[in-house]
């Protein structure tokens, strides 16, 4: 199973649903569940075609995207936590607000024990900005969900008008925080384009949903 | 030049506040405007201002009635359901001639509506909102950059002009993300005067009030009241024009419709339509100077709204009905897309209207 959690708008809907469809490519079983309680719209629930069509199974909040306000879950994110036949991809609501929905679940993962807990990271936002701020959401997030971060994931970025400097000159304080908080860094992320086409192939691209506003 | 920060639109309004010196922030949760409150409730504690979550929003604004009292920026936030329930306070504070910044984050309605974004509390919010003869100041960003710039501005307005002001945005811009540069530090310039701060026993105590025991006085306070909205009806109206000086079609539309209703206009200048789009970011005082330019050549106006058409009556108005007004109209949370718009505007360019 692999967790994404972080601070609001730190890209962890996109990454959630570019990692499932990565996942796809390497393993038959797939399945992503938006457990995102906090956030209204833009959620990943809006990829879900594309996902479908990829082959990867999609779990969300049955009242995503409609005008019923209730953070409720769904049934089967129950069994998708349970089953050990799909690889689960979590993609958790901002915050520790959004990490509350997550501590249901905290029991049953620990008990398989076969998980990454990623914690999303962008610099270029104003209260995570420093390696310092990030830690505190992460402490934040962990006092509520009870389950321990095993990466880092440093999605550096200003959306549309991401550059290669901006997301090279985060990776110091990415390596910061890995020091600070003993948790090393997974990988970096960036949208196509960021990079040309082999330059950095350690860097996971970013295919990004978009709208027409 | 300062660095640029990915933002959500309410964080953006929330930085942006505390950035212009406001320190008293009174709020009560709902959605889309949520985070503009959780931004609060993390940043005040840390720079010695207040966040108060108050029991209900009738409470929330009659405690910034009476920071603004105090002589100090403050603010409050809601969406729709809840900038109906602060009608009552904004009144008051209205008629005690008092500045303060409400925000309201529009949602699908009328009653409880939905969650979705939308621009349907344009009559509330330009009209006055609550009982008896006021304006307030409604500034309509359309960008995340703008929910940052126009909330200095309109904490800027309302100091100088003594009268509450409003940014009134939509659920999407309020949730989507873009890069901003943050206004700096400033916490304005006007002097008040009036404020209730103590008189250290060396003047006569200032009273805020808005209740006046005899008619001719009430009657007066209007009056000259009303000469301050002439004034600003005369030098705040504010808009964007895109492509209007040679336009047949003039799409007129604010916050998320705008962005929109450009992407609109430039599909239909590439068919060679000629297409233009006046995007107002005060819809009080209202740009009519720019539509009653640009009502001397066009055939006909669209308004491109997520409400039932609420803002084609002052477009009329301020084309004195000389020309037909369309609208491009979706409500209940959803948004007009750019070929919907585009079809209106060749509705109106063939003369169809």
């Amino acid at each position: 199973m692999t967790v994404f959690c972080g601070h609001y708008g730190s890209g962890k809907s996109s990454l959630a649903v570019n990692y499932s469809l990565y996942l796809k490519s390497l393993c038959d079983s797939v399945t992503m569940a938006d457990v995102d309680i906090v956030n209204p719209y833009f959620r990943s629930a809006d990829s879900r075609k594309e996902l479908e069509e990829n082959g990867v199974g999609v779990i969300t909040l049955p009242y995503a995207n409609t005008n019923v306000d209730l953070p409720s879950l769904p049934s089967s994110i129950y069994g998708l936590v349970e089953r050990a036949d799909t690889h689960a991809v979590l993609d958790v609501g901002g915050d520790d607000r959004g990490a509350y929905a997550l501590g249901r679940f905290t029991d049953s993962i620990l008990r398989e024990n076969d998980f990454e807990m990623l914690c999303v990271v962008n610099f270029a936002r104003p209260l995570t900005s420093t390696p310092e701020d990030a830690l505190e959401v992460m402490r934040e997030i962990n006092a509520v969900c009870a389950l321990p971060f095993t990466g880092i994931v440093n999605n550096t970025n200003l959306g549309s008008q991401t550059t290669k400097e901006l997301v090279l000159g985060s990776e110091e304080k990415a390596a910061e925080l890995a020091r600070l908080s003993g948790v090393p860094v997974a990988f970096t992320s960036a949208a196509k384009g960021v990079f040309p086409d082999g330059e950095r192939p350690d860097i996971f691209r970013l295919t990004l949903h978009k709208y027409y506003f | 030049m300062a660095e640029k920060v990915l933002m959500k639109g309410n964080e953006a309004i929330a930085e942006a506040a505390i950035r212009a010196g406001c320190r008293h922030y009174f709020g009560y949760p709902i959605t889309p405007q949520t985070e503009l409150a959780a931004y609060m409730a993390k940043r005040m504690p840390k720079i010695g201002g207040v966040f108060l979550q108050a029991e209900s929003e009738i409470a929330a604004i009659n405690m910034v009635y009476g920071v603004s009292a105090a002589g100090k920026r403050v603010m409050t936030s809601s969406s729709s359901p809840g900038v109906s329930l602060k009608q009552e306070g904004i009144s008051y504070i209205a008629g005690a001639d008092l500045p303060a910044l409400i925000v309201n984050v529009e949602r699908g309605g009328p009653g409880l509506g939905g969650i979705q974004p939308s621009q349907s509390d344009y009559f509330q919010a330009t009209k006055g909102g609550g009982h008896g003869d006021y304006h307030l100041i409604v500034l309509t960003p359309a960008s995340v950059q703008e929910m940052a710039d126009l909330t200095a501005l309109a904490f800027d307005l309302s100091d100088k002009y003594r009268l509450p002001s409003m940014l009134l945005a939509d659920g999407t811009i309020g949730q989507m993300m873009e890069p901003v540069v943050l206004p700096e530090e400033s916490c304005g310039t006007v002097e008040k005067p009036w404020a209730v701060t103590g008189t250290q026993m060396k003047r006569k105590h200032n009273i805020v009030n808005s209740l006046y025991l005899v008619p001719e006085e009430l009657e007066k306070t209007n009056f000259e009241r009303f000469e301050r909205y002439k004034e600003i009806e005369a030098n705040e109206a504010r808009c964007e024009e895109f492509m209007t000086s040679d336009a047949d079609v003039v799409v007129v539309a604010f916050g998320i419709a705008a962005r929109v209703s450009k992407n609109a206009v430039v599909a239909a200048r590439e068919q060679g339509i000629k297409a233009g789009l006046i995007r107002p970011i005060t819809v009080w005082p209202f740009p009519k100077k720019a539509i009653e330019e640009a009502a001397k050549h066009v055939k006909g106006f669209v308004c491109a709204e997520l409400s039932m058409g609420q803002m084609i009556e002052d477009v009329r108005l301020a084309c004195g009905c000389s020309k037909p007004v369309l609208g491009a109209i979706r409500v209940g949370g959803m948004i007009p897309t750019p070929e919907e718009v585009l079809a209106k505007i060749k509705e109106a360019e063939g003369g169809n209207a």
